[in-house]
């Protein structure tokens, strides 16, 4: 089943045309690995899904209704959650604190409501267990690795059961050994049936977690395929523009 | 359930075992250095340990601790509030004005004070208005700051000159000391004691302990730290940013009022000059209790032995018989100690990081 399905995107910032006529569709468990150079409108893309931009013209499929998104926190309630390229994470919150930010568990009664610390520690564990993460859930941030971090964003975003997850360059950031890390990450998402859209200048990730390769050059769709008929080799053509299009 | 089990251990660990993280707290050293302080006075100084010197030295930090304990949840916003010596003196003088009702209008000195349906309804009308005009204050400060985006500096030093214009405004320069035909009553709010502690001084306590469960055990208080921590991640989890930012200059002038109230009751007068350069007594106090004026870090606990320790430092070198003119650099020497101890720990911290 479609989860999004975009159909002759267009958004142009005054006379520069950053995304010209885009269209591809994910599907439901699916991962699309969105590449192209600096400029090639990625961001802008992804920003439109998210509901930071509003296209200038074209459709936005999602759940088989049509709707365009005017702001975040719309894109968010709809079921598209964002794990943004730093993470927004609070360094001087614990694992557990962070994953339940803004949706705290409470008990209480009436006005009188305060945090349920015993239910945050378990319910986050279990996240970060089904994540195969060794987060723990009483670390503070700032002390924890970039894949520890890329867990707990991660974790945060399943609390809500998203359709569909927007990653921007999740593996900017991190060492090359925890690469591998979030990558797995991405992986346990596909599991849950989650549809991904992945944005990374990375060959090697794309090819490894991707099940179809999306191009984008100088805000045209020049490549929508399946990632196993595809090659790094015509992946580096295609961003290039050494090879025009397929 | 053998799932259940590994989780309760994941979950029971930390990275540090309590003892490391008592280590790590500044509030922590600061304690151990005030009983270091009371230690060595003890056997220097014999009415250091008199039970006046106590009850002098828990009441007169009692009223920098109250404005402190507000002042925390500023700073943990990474903000500041300067205007909180004038709002301790605005309040003060309108605390005064309403006890004092024989400036005001005769209807009012006849309706409440004289004629009052209930004997001692102006000494609480009095004290509500004060409170009222410390939350109303703050809540203006946080307003321009929070959804005018103005810098918390400039704002709250721009209060507190107007604060202070405001007070002699309000005073006429004159000094208020006769509180009505219930007097006694508003002395004993601020200048009674129970059990041999000034109520200031309980106050102060009841205060630290219930603002430092709101920072920990509610929303609320995650929030704020959430705030200060990384606006923008707040900002995307779907807190209410601004309203997390105004509230928390509410609740410093709210406090300041507090302590205006007290201390009133307690000095039995006010002028406009009441709290005058408070402001920076108060931040000292926060910053040596461990608050971070980078945002993200504090507690109500290292407010209240901040000033704790300023206050004992300042009793301890008068005792001691060391010339006041040195109580200023001891106090500056404390306070960048304390910045450079945050220092020294965030280091290590760095380096087991990498």
């Amino acid at each position: 089943m479609s989860v999004l399905q975009l159909e002759k995107i267009s958004k142009n910032f005054g006379a520069i045309q950053a995304l010209i006529d885009v269209s591809f569709g994910i599907e439901e468990g699916e991962i699309v690995g969105l590449m192209g150079d600096n400029g090639a409108g990625k961001s802008t893309l992804l920003k439109i899904v998210a509901g930071n931009f509003q296209p200038s013209s074209g459709k936005m499929i999602y759940e088989n209704h049509n709707q365009i998104f005017n702001k975040p926190v719309d894109a968010r309630n709809a079921g598209i959650e964002t794990v943004y390229q730093d993470l927004a994470l609070c360094n001087h919150l614990t694992a557990a604190s962070n994953v339940f930010l803004g949706r705290e568990i409470k008990k209480g009664f009436g006005p009188f409501k305060y945090l349920d610390y015993p239910k945050m520690f378990a319910k986050s564990a279990e996240l970060f267990e089904e994540l195969k993460s060794e987060t723990r859930p009483r670390d503070l941030c700032m002390q924890m690795s970039g894949g520890q971090r890329q867990a707990v964003a991660i974790a945060r975003i399943r609390l809500s059961n998203p359709k569909l997850v927007l990653m921007d360059e999740p593996t900017a950031a991190v060492s090359v050994r925890q690469v591998a890390e979030v990558l797995d990450l991405i992986k346990r998402l596909k599991e849950k049936n989650i549809a991904v859209l992945l944005i990374s200048h990375r060959m090697p990730d794309i090819f490894e977690v991707c099940d179809k390769l999306v191009v984008l050059r100088r805000g045209e769709r020049v490549c929508n395929k399946n990632i196993k008929d595809s090659s790094t080799e015509e992946a580096t053509g295609l961003i290039t523009g050494a090879i025009e299009r397929i | 359930m053998v799932a259940e089990t590994s989780h309760q251990e994941i979950i029971s660990k930390t990275e540090k075992n309590i003892f490391q993280k008592l280590l790590s707290e500044q509030s922590f050293w600061v304690t151990v250095a005030l009983f270091i302080i009371c230690f060595i006075m003890f056997f220097v100084e014999d009415a250091f340990s008199s039970k006046d010197n106590f009850f002098n030295i828990t009441r007169n930090f009692s009223f920098i601790g109250i404005i402190a304990v507000g002042m925390t949840f500023v700073i943990i916003t990474a903000g500041i509030d300067l205007s909180v010596g004038s709002i301790m003196g605005l309040t003060g003088v309108v605390c005064g004005l309403f006890l004092d009702a024989t400036y005001l209008p005769s209807w009012y000195y006849e309706a409440i004070v004289d004629g009052g349906f209930v004997v001692n309804i102006y000494v609480w009308v009095a004290i509500f208005v004060a409170l009222l005009a410390g939350a109303i204050l703050g809540a203006i400060n946080g307003f321009l700051i929070a959804y005018l985006k103005l810098s918390p500096f400039v704002v709250t030093l721009g209060m507190m000159a107007m604060a202070r214009s405001l007070a002699l405004v309000v005073s006429n320069n004159k000094m208020f000391y006769q509180f009505g035909p219930k007097d006694e009553l508003f002395y004993e709010i601020g200048g009674g004691s129970i059990l041999g502690i000034a109520n200031a001084s309980w106050l102060l306590v009841v205060l630290t302990i219930f603002m430092g469960w709101v920072l920990k055990y509610t929303a609320y208080g995650k929030h704020v730290y959430a705030v200060g921590s990384n606006k923008n991640a707040a900002e995307l989890t779907g807190i209410n940013v601004r309203w997390i930012e105004m509230s928390v200059y509410m609740i410093s002038g709210f406090f300041a009022a507090v302590a205006a109230v007290m201390i009133v009751g307690w000095m039995g007068s006010v002028t406009n000059a009441l709290g005058y350069a408070y402001e920076l007594r108060v931040i000292a106090a926060t910053v040596i209790g461990g608050a971070n004026l980078m945002g993200g870090v504090g507690s109500t606990y290292g407010a209240f032995i901040g000033a704790a320790l300023m206050e004992t430092i300042r009793n301890s070198l008068l005792m001691a018989g060391i010339d006041p003119y040195w109580q200023g650099t001891f106090l500056g020497l404390f306070i960048i100690g304390a910045v450079w101890l945050e220092k020294v720990k965030n280091k290590k911290i760095w380096v087991s990081f990498y």
